[in-house]
């Protein structure tokens, strides 16, 4: 389209004071040259005799500015075609209103950030009491009808969760054993202790480094997943349908969720922790010609069985903590995209800082259980 | 302007195994308002998603306004895309956008209006739409179903398209908003010439707006033509649809003698 063709919106200046407006006066049609009309518009004074009736198509947007160059109020001379005058009086008479203010941010608004945030944390603890107790009740309600566990839903979860997790978590378990292993037998080696670096890797990988590394990976992998399908089923009304069926959300979301990470974390670690060793194992009979045998027999030896029992313990625990921070951050989300999003974030950010936090806790406590010498 | 406004030639969709259109032809010439009717199921919004380019059918092509809505250039397609607006079924306003913004949009996005231009013409359209300028700063999430069907057409009707898509515009209206909003399009169909194409189940909207009707049955277009012409058309959807006792009342109510 050029500007010579005649569904362009033109301003023509007739002289004595005389502007005529033709072409079509859409959204569209102005696009081009719509900075050029305006300031056009801007040099007229307000004596001028305005001619509209060659104004093809107008619609609110030309309206609009021409009423606005108008000064939003009638010229004293004008001649229009009825099309255009309707056009004119549409949008003259939106004018008056206007949108109701945004709330302006006052001096203030720190401190109430501030006090906002705490009372937020606080819900957030009370909600997640809540949660527990909701389902504890549930459980017991449960405890006396077998036949109403949701089962299948479990047994779904736990293959979600635990079968489909195995191939990434023994990929990064077993680089993360290959590099453990390649930097301690750098340092290592230059001592002379070479043997030692079974007490490195089993020690370091099965009583902390395996059950915090499947954490961190089942909380991006499982835990998020989690919390946006919660909250998605909450933005669809999907949750509210359940209830209105008399239907336990908790019970047949929550629970299976909760159930299946909860038995699958201990058999993660596990697995993981074993790919992990066996890397370490690999690079260690290559850096340092310690022979499987040898690695494999000394492990038993160096590294307590209670520490397995610890591993299993703190994978029992972690999956616990993820599973109900997901769950609880997927029943706040609100109905917007925007929430699912943020809460999906706050889901894995907070799962994964608990189970760090837990860690150190329970590294503490537990100081005295499996560790040699 | 010679081009029929929507142009779907040959049309032929087949979701896995299943054909839902077939052989389908459909013009739309400017200025029309065409209801498009037909059994649940029967493909409408699938053939509506196809005219605006969501969906591309498995045979047969679409131009819109003469151009297909893949050929030429980005810009082309974006200056196209801007010549038409839909109302989605279930009004797919955006959820993280107060409802200001959701109208806003399309204009932002256009970059020709100025921010005091778009706050007038949000106002305007709200208007149009009887929303209240107070809900305004609300999230869709709070606002109830008509509201939200009353702000997607807003929204659709930001840049004030030449052809405008609805797709069952009236459905969860109460009676007197949705005599409101047939009384909105005929306005616009007026002052803008217009072309509508809408899918309804109403039929008092049917029988108040539509100059044109097409069924969509046993995979084809059945009919297109004028209301009067299409009822006498011996078929037992046509049959059940305009004929039955709740049809013959509509269409009394809403006869040319009776206005
Ligand atoms: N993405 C899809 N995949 C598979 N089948 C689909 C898909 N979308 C639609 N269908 C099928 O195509 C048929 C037509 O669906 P469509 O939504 O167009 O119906 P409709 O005429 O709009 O019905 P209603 O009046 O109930 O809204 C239906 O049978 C539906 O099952
Ligand atoms: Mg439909």
């Amino acid at each position: 389209m050029s500007a010579a063709e005649p569904t362009a919106p033109q301003l023509e200046l007739l002289g004595e004071g005389r502007v005529a407006l033709c072409g079509h006066w859409s959204h569209r049609d102005l696009t081009r040259s719509i900075a050029t009309l305006r300031r056009a518009l801007a040099r007229l004074p307000r004596d001028t005799h305005w001619d509209l009736t060659s104004i093809g198509r107008m619609d609110s947007f030309g309206a609009l500015v021409i009423w606005r160059a108008w000064g939003r109020t009638w010229p004293p001379h004008v001649a229009l075609s009825p099309v255009v005058r309707e056009a004119l009086d549409r949008v003259a008479a939106a004018r008056g209103e206007s949108l109701p203010p945004q709330p302006r941010p006052r001096m203030t608004a720190a401190l109430v950030l501030v006090g906002e945030g705490a009372f937020r944390l606080g819900r957030h603890a009370t909600d997640f009491v809540a949660l527990l107790g909701r389902i504890a009740l549930d459980v017991m309600a449960l405890a006396g009808q077998p036949g109403h566990w949701p089962l299948r839903e479990i047994t779904a979860n736990l293959y979600k969760v635990g079968v489909q997790a195995m191939p990434v978590a023994a990929l990064v378990g077993f680089l993360i054993g290959v590099v453990l292993s390649y930097l301690s037998a750098l340092q290592l080696q230059t001592f002379g202790a070479d043997v030692f670096i079974v007490n490195i890797l089993g020690l370091g990988i099965i009583r902390e480094l395996g059950p915090v590394l499947v954490s961190v990976l089942v909380a991006g992998r499982s835990g998020s997943a989690m919390t946006a399908q919660i909250g998605v089923m909450r933005v669809t009304e999907e949750i509210d349908a359940l209830r209105v069926m008399g239907v336990s959300p908790y019970v047949r979301l929550v629970l299976p969720k909760v159930v299946a990470l909860t038995l699958a974390m201990p058999m993660l670690v596990l697995w993981t922790s074993a790919v992990a060793l066996l890397g370490g194992m690999v690079t260690a009979d290559l850096q340092l010609n310690l022979g499987y045998g040898f690695f494999i027999q000394t492990l038993p030896r160096v590294v307590p069985p209670s520490n397995l029992l610890l591993a299993l313990v703190k994978g029992l625990i972690f999956g616990l903590l993820i599973a109900l921070v997901a769950c609880h951050f997927g029943l706040r989300v609100k109905p917007n995209t925007e929430s699912l999003a943020a809460k999906t974030t706050a889901s894995v950010v907070s799962a994964i800082t608990l189970v760090i936090l837990v860690d150190a806790v329970l590294a503490i406590v537990t100081r005295r259980v499996g560790v040699p010498y | 302007m010679n081009a029929p406004v929507v142009d779907m030639r040959g049309i032929g969709t087949c979701f896995g195994r299943r054909w839902v259109h077939r052989d389908l032809n459909l013009q739309v010439t400017a200025g029309e308002m065409l209801a498009l009717v037909g059994g649940s199921g029967s493909g409408k919004t699938t053939l509506l998603r196809q005219m605006v380019g969501l969906l591309t059918p498995t045979q047969g092509q679409v131009r819109l306004f003469g151009q297909s809505l893949t050929g030429g250039n980005r810009i082309e397609r974006r200056l196209l895309r801007q010549r038409f607006g839909m109302l989605f079924q279930h009004g797919a306003l955006f959820s993280a956008f107060s409802v200001f913004d959701n109208i806003a949009f399309p204009l932002r996005e256009a970059g020709v209006a100025s921010p005091e231009e778009i706050r007038d013409l949000v106002a305007l359209k709200l208007a149009m739409v009887e929303i209240d300028l107070a809900d305004a700063r609300h999230m869709p999430a709070e606002l109830s179903g008509g509201m939200v069907k009353r702000v997607a057409l807003a929204r659709a009707l930001a840049l004030e398209p030449e052809l405008l898509i609805l797709d069952e515009p009236t459905a969860g209206l109460d009676p007197d908003r949705s005599e409101g909003f047939v009384t909105l399009v005929r306005d616009l169909h007026r002052q803008l010439g217009l072309t509508v194409v809408l899918v309804t189940h109403d039929l008092d909207t049917l029988a108040a707006l539509a100059t044109q009707v097409a069924v969509l049955a046993d995979q084809r277009i059945l009919a297109h033509g004028p209301v009067e012409a299409i009822m006498a058309l011996d078929h037992p959807f046509v049959e059940h649809f305009f004929r039955g006792e709740r049809g013959q009342r509509a269409l009394a109510a809403n006869a040319p003698g009776a206005q």
